[in-house]
């Protein structure tokens, strides 16, 4: 990406972001949204954090996904962690202690 | 004003007392983010505007894991853009407080409304006394925002050093999963996130990284309609209290 292409993600990353923070503070009448904004908004986080995730989970370099890896395991034991701890800390330390054991064990 | 209202020095002292447990969870985030954007090629500069400028944890790993995979500008930005709508609900959610506040005010408390500072003044706002609840809100945000800057810093100085055999490149799908799970309060939002994951690892080959756009609208639509099914009416106040 040129330096030029990098300004605009940020700047522009900046417009939309300060955007949605300033909305409702600026213009305080959320009951006239659209219908289906209104019911969605709450749906956008939990969509685009596992459309995020996912890929990166289960697709390896070389392009191909793979269920069954250090990976795929690493990561559904960091979900039980969170889901039993709530603690985001938790989660992200005993999934990356699984990988690190897996990986030990499977030299590849 | 009643005579008991606290001191604009003592409701922003308290807020930033009261985000201190906060802060110090957020710092390895800051650190990884510097460390990460150095990696994939930004400058020290570049890195850092990400932080003093966009300020949105979640949305600068994503942009800068976008800018590695050669993503376009404008879906990096759309792609900002829609995680960041839940931002929208905090905002009217904050909204019928501040509406007496100068224009300044509501400027600047937009530009900290981060989930961090939402959380931790959430309940600040559901006390009585709110005549001088903005400067609490004031020593909340900029006490998260000076630590998002410093860490930040400190990661691009100290985490270029960090060994490749240590897969940290991991520590992001995992803080994207830690920070998805409290997300995932019924059935319609379950559904949201599963049809995500499941369509952008489906249209994972779309160019210009669209397919996550794609699966991202879909499964929206997906919760969306889920939820109608289940419940006609559309949630009263809904918009106003997200929690």
């Amino acid at each position: 990406m040129t330096p030029t292409e990098v300004w605009a993600v940020i700047l522009g990353g900046m417009v939309v972001t300060y955007a949605t923070r300033l909305s409702f503070i600026l213009v305080p009448r959320p009951e006239h949204l659209p219908e289906f904004f209104r019911r969605g908004l709450r749906f956008v986080a939990p969509a685009v954090l596992a459309a995020i995730l996912v890929p990166q989970v289960f697709v390896l370099e070389s392009g191909q996904v793979e269920f069954i890896g250090p990976r795929p395991v690493a990561a559904i034991i960091a979900a039980v962690i969170g889901w039993r701890t709530r603690n985001a800390w938790l989660a992200i330390a005993g999934g990356m202690i699984t990988l690190w054991v897996l990986q030990s064990l499977l030299p590849s | 004003m009643p005579p008991e209202s606290p001191t604009p020095i003592r409701e922003f002292l308290s807020g930033a007392r009261n985000t201190l447990p906060i802060l110090l969870g957020g710092v390895p985030f800051g650190l990884f983010f510097g460390a990460l954007a150095l990696e994939v090629g930004l400058t020290p500069i570049q890195a850092q505007s990400f932080s003093l400028f966009v300020f949105a944890g979640s949305a600068q790993f994503v942009s800068v894991d976008l800018i590695r995979q050669g993503a376009a500008p404008a879906v990096i930005i759309l792609t900002v853009f829609m995680i960041n709508l839940r931002h929208a609900l905090y905002s009217a959610s904050l909204a019928p407080h501040v509406v007496r506040l100068p224009l300044r005010w509501r400027a600047v408390m937009g530009w900290l409304l981060t989930d961090e500072a939402f959380a931790v003044s959430t309940p600040r706002y559901r006390s009585t006394d709110l005549e001088r609840a903005h400067w609490y809100f004031l020593g909340t945000g900029l006490a998260l925002w000076a630590e998002w800057q410093l860490s930040t810093a400190a990661g691009i100085v100290f985490g270029t050093r960090i060994p490749e055999s240590w897969s940290l490149d991991f520590a992001l799908p995992l803080t994207f999963l830690a920070l998805l799970i409290p997300n995932l309060v019924d059935r319609p939002a379950w559904a949201a996130a599963i049809a995500g994951g499941v369509l952008s690892l489906v249209l994972r080959g779309m160019p210009y990284g669209l397919g996550l756009v794609v699966a991202v609208v879909i499964a929206v639509g997906i919760g969306v309609a889920l939820e109608m099914a289940s419940r006609p009416e559309p949630p009263a106040g809904a918009a106003h209290d997200p929690d």
